[in-house]
């Protein structure tokens, strides 16, 4: 390679000038790399609008697809963190129904809906950081130590609970965040618009987010830079149970149940939105809107099959497939962008 | 038996190979010296199928020969042994020397057959110690040397070329090795051998070619008797213009790195040096001489006995994490591997190194962090000069000077180089030379490891000349020469 090389003729030298803040926030919100992704959302809408016209554009199907898409949505948000920094979190679904049983006990309800919240984060947490610390310095594999993760935070969700459904109090704090509303909207869709904005706060405008993509992208490098690369893992597993346990908050919410078997293949459905939002299974790339978009796609599909009365295996099948062509066409995307 | 004629190998920006003959006859030890970026490992590539040659010709047993693919040298008799043995290591013996010809009918092992066949292969080495079912991973170094040419045989080789292969061996390890190599010539098999140590080219080889700048400079010497110092002149004075910036006028300030007993089992013992405030210090030495390991350790990325005092206080034991926090900085050898995050951009990965000092509470402040980058990217006239360009598409040399400029950033005291130019033109090379005289003229200390001779004594203060895991000669540039400093590495006498 030459150092004369100049950039190539159809990109204007702009002698080192960075594009304006603003258009740079606009790219990085919905920019073109997520054009085809609002083409597939674009795509499902008019099907849903053709399919079933007087349903679909409603205002109580619109709040019906958000609130479904919040509880996922806000693992989402944590499961992106973690395999951009090169790992995977297979036991989202069973420490969302952990620390629903776990707030939800005789014991934990006695001291009130604040104190549930709290627990529920704090079990989330705890578990993740439980995660954090077999892969980062019990240098367990990702995938073995969630995997190990999954079963035994469900097992222990059913002791708890023993295989219990628990109820809570359906007029309580907690329920109000499904039943109250906003300008028409639940509370909990607002904690997740919250979560995923705080998200994409923290990944790109702080320090964390930086060594996130370092972590992810090139371990030797950031730890050659001075990153403690272990710390950082463990902090991000933490960060994904911590999303678990607000997710579990806003189950509790809509169901007004804590339960052991809430949260069930939430971790396919969280990857798999990752996966089609264009974020790398082997780290270093992606992006909170992506995984956001992908989320809604999926959630999209779920809404039109039910509204269609069509089967929920072909539901399934149709995702599958998706997940197939999103990452094909991404994979061409990415050869193009290849010197 | 081999013959090569006029072989040309061009790369974008280099011809590595510059027209090459080498001539080798069936049953001889045909040794290849030359220095780093003489063109051997280029030359080897040629044989092995890896590089087509753009022009020359090849002929084997008289017949004009192309390899045109590893497969195709495999068929045609060629046998490929590298400086890193490529086994895998959790297939067992028989698996590994069979990789890829397995004895199979229907994609059915023949585990048998393949037993068999091995032991064989290995008692024909003088190895029937080694079992054939044993995991490769649980073999010694020189075990796994044996593998390695265990597999060349199973191609039924007649040219066996083997880059270094005393590299990684103990001295009796060696002596086992010749004695294979003896075995191998007696049966007509022809083996290129390269390595930078004399006294194994003395006897093992019996015919030497010599390469300088991807051309052949002698060839077929006789191994045993021509003297060092006509092999030596026939490495040194290397074509290539190097400029080199003028030395610091003013005497190198307080000590900065002081360096004592530090120690690494298997890799280097009882070194000790230090480096002052604006001094660049050297340390030559051969890949494998345990040169790389040395800063490492000082780097705290490797475990080692002894101490390392940073500007007057000792480094704690700790790793990365600490060094760099009491101001060390470390341009790795491998750079996509080590240093880079290839899909950010420039500014990215110049402050990877001190994101801390961009935040507060954690929050980035993005206009200084552009701010900063900007200026270093016009300092160090890194081209294109837009520091939001994803780094993957910037040349060898522009990668290496963003590296450089994430040292640039808070308040460095020691700056480790390893290999700086590694996969850098000439042209730019030059520039970096410039940049890291300046870095030194600032009041940095560094140390910088390199493996050509000349870019040690040119761009160094002082110099240590590492062998076989121990410091051999320490002594000013100015007083030494390449001839001095390439006798030393592969004599080992301490002039």
């Amino acid at each position: 390679m030459s150092d004369a090389r100049r950039p190539p003729a159809a990109v204007p030298d702009t002698g080192g000038a960075a594009p304006p803040p603003a258009r740079a926030t606009l790219n990085a919100l919905t920019g073109a790399r997520h054009l085809g992704l609002l083409v597939a959302i674009g795509l499902l809408v008019v099907v849903g609008l053709v399919t079933r016209p007087e349903n679909f554009a409603s205002a109580s199907n619109l709040v019906s697809i958000l609130s479904l898409a919040a509880t996922i949505g806000v693992i989402t948000v944590g499961a992106t963190f973690v395999i951009i920094g090169g790992g995977i979190d297979l036991s989202v679904g069973a420490i969302m129904a952990l620390a629903s049983v776990w707030a939800t006990t005789v014991a934990t309800q006695e001291f009130g809906p604040v104190v549930m919240a709290i627990c529920a984060i704090l079990v989330g947490t705890g578990t993740g950081l439980v995660n954090g610390w077999l892969i980062a310095y019990g240098r367990l594999v990702p995938f073995i130590a969630t995997l190990a993760m999954l079963v035994a935070a469900r097992g222990l969700a059913q002791r708890m609970s023993d295989r219990k459904t628990q109820l809570i109090d359906g007029e309580g704090a907690i329920a109000a965040l499904s039943t109250s509303r906003v300008l028409g909207i639940p509370l909990l869709v607002y904690i997740f618009a919250l979560v995923v904005v705080l998200g994409w706060i923290l990944l790109n405008r702080t320090t964390f987010g930086r060594r996130t993509y370092a972590v992810g992208g090139n371990p030797e490098a950031a730890r050659l830079a001075g990153i403690d690369v272990r710390r950082h893992t463990m902090l991000l597993y933490a960060l994904s149970g911590l999303c678990c346990g607000i997710a579990a908050i806003l189950i509790m919410a809509r169901t007004t149940t804590g339960s052991s078997t809430h949260g069930d293949l939430y971790e396919l459905d969280a990857i798999a939105a990752v996966i089609i939002g264009g974020t790398l299974l082997t780290g270093g790339r992606g992006t909170i809107v992506g995984s956001i978009l992908g989320l809604l796609i999926f959630t999209l599909i779920t809404n039109l099959f039910i509204l269609n009365g069509l089967n929920t295996s072909d539901q399934l099948i149709a995702k599958g497939l998706i997940i197939v062509v999103a990452v094909l066409l991404q994979r061409r995307n990415l050869k193009e962008r290849a010197p | 038996m081999l013959v090569m004629r006029g072989i040309v190998k061009q790369f974008p920006g280099v011809r590595a190979l510059d027209g090459v003959d080498l001539d080798v006859r069936a049953g001889e030890v045909h040794c290849l010296l030359g220095q780093n970026g003489a063109g051997k490992s280029t030359l080897i590539k040629v044989l092995a199928g890896v590089h087509q040659p753009d022009e020359g010709t090849v002929e084997f047993n008289g017949a004009q020969v192309r390899p045109s693919s590893p497969m195709d040298a495999i068929r045609l008799g060629f046998a490929t042994i590298y400086q890193e043995l490529d086994l895998v290591d959790g297939l067992s013996v028989a698996d590994n020397i069979f990789l890829g010809h397995e004895h199979a009918r229907l994609g059915f092992v023949n585990t048998g057959a393949g037993h068999r066949a091995t032991r064989e292969v290995l008692e024909r080495l003088g190895h029937g110690e080694i079992r054939p079912s044993t995991e490769v991973g649980r073999l010694s170094p020189a075990a796994k040397q044996v593998v390695s040419m265990a597999r060349a045989l199973s191609h039924d080789a007649r040219l066996i070329i083997m880059d270094e292969p005393s590299a990684a061996l103990a001295h009796d390890e060696v002596a086992n090795l010749f004695r294979i190599i003896r075995e191998l010539t007696a049966q007509g098999v022809a083996v290129v051998y390269i390595s930078h140590r004399l006294e194994e080219i003395r006897e093992i080889g019996d015919r030497v070619t010599v390469l300088k700048d991807g051309r052949t400079v002698a060839v077929g010497l006789p191994a045993r008797d021509t003297p060092t110092s006509q092999i030596v002149s026939l490495m040194t004075g290397r074509n290539v213009e190097y400029v080199f910036p003028p030395r610091a006028a003013r005497p190198p300030g307080d000590k900065v790195l002081d360096v004592e007993h530090l120690t690494s089992p298997g890799a280097f013992r009882d070194v000790s040096f230090a480096v002052r405030a604006g001094e660049i210090v050297g340390l030559a030495g051969l890949v494998g001489s345990g040169r790389s390991e040395i800063l490492e350790a000082v780097y705290g990325a490797r475990p080692a006995s002894g101490k390392v005092v940073l500007a007057g206080r000792q480094v704690r034991r700790g790793g990365v994490v600490k060094t760099v926090r009491q101001g060390m900085g470390l341009a790795p050898e491998e750079r996509k591997a080590q240093a880079l995050l290839l899909d950010q951009s420039v500014t990215a990965n110049i402050t990877l190194g001190s994101l801390p000092g961009f935040a507060k509470f954690g929050w980035m402040n993005r206009g200084r962090e552009r701010a900063e980058a900007e200026r270093l990217v016009k300092a160090l006239d890194i081209r294109p000069p837009d520091p939001e360009r994803p780094i993957r598409t910037l040349s060898g040399g522009n990668q290496q000077k963003a590296v450089l400029a994430r040292w640039l950033l808070g308040s460095r005291r020691l700056l480790l180089l390893d290999e700086p130019t590694r996969g850098v033109d000439v042209g730019a090379r030059a520039e970096l030379y410039a940049v890291i005289r300046d870095l030194a003229d600032q009041g940095i200390g560094v140390l910088l490891v390199s493996s050509e001779v000349p870019e040690v004594l040119g761009l160094a203060d002082r110099v240590l000349v590492v062998r076989e895991g121990s410091v051999i000669h320490e002594g000013d540039a100015g007083e030494l020469d390449e001839h001095r400093v390439l006798d030393m590495i592969m004599n080992g006498r301490a002039a």
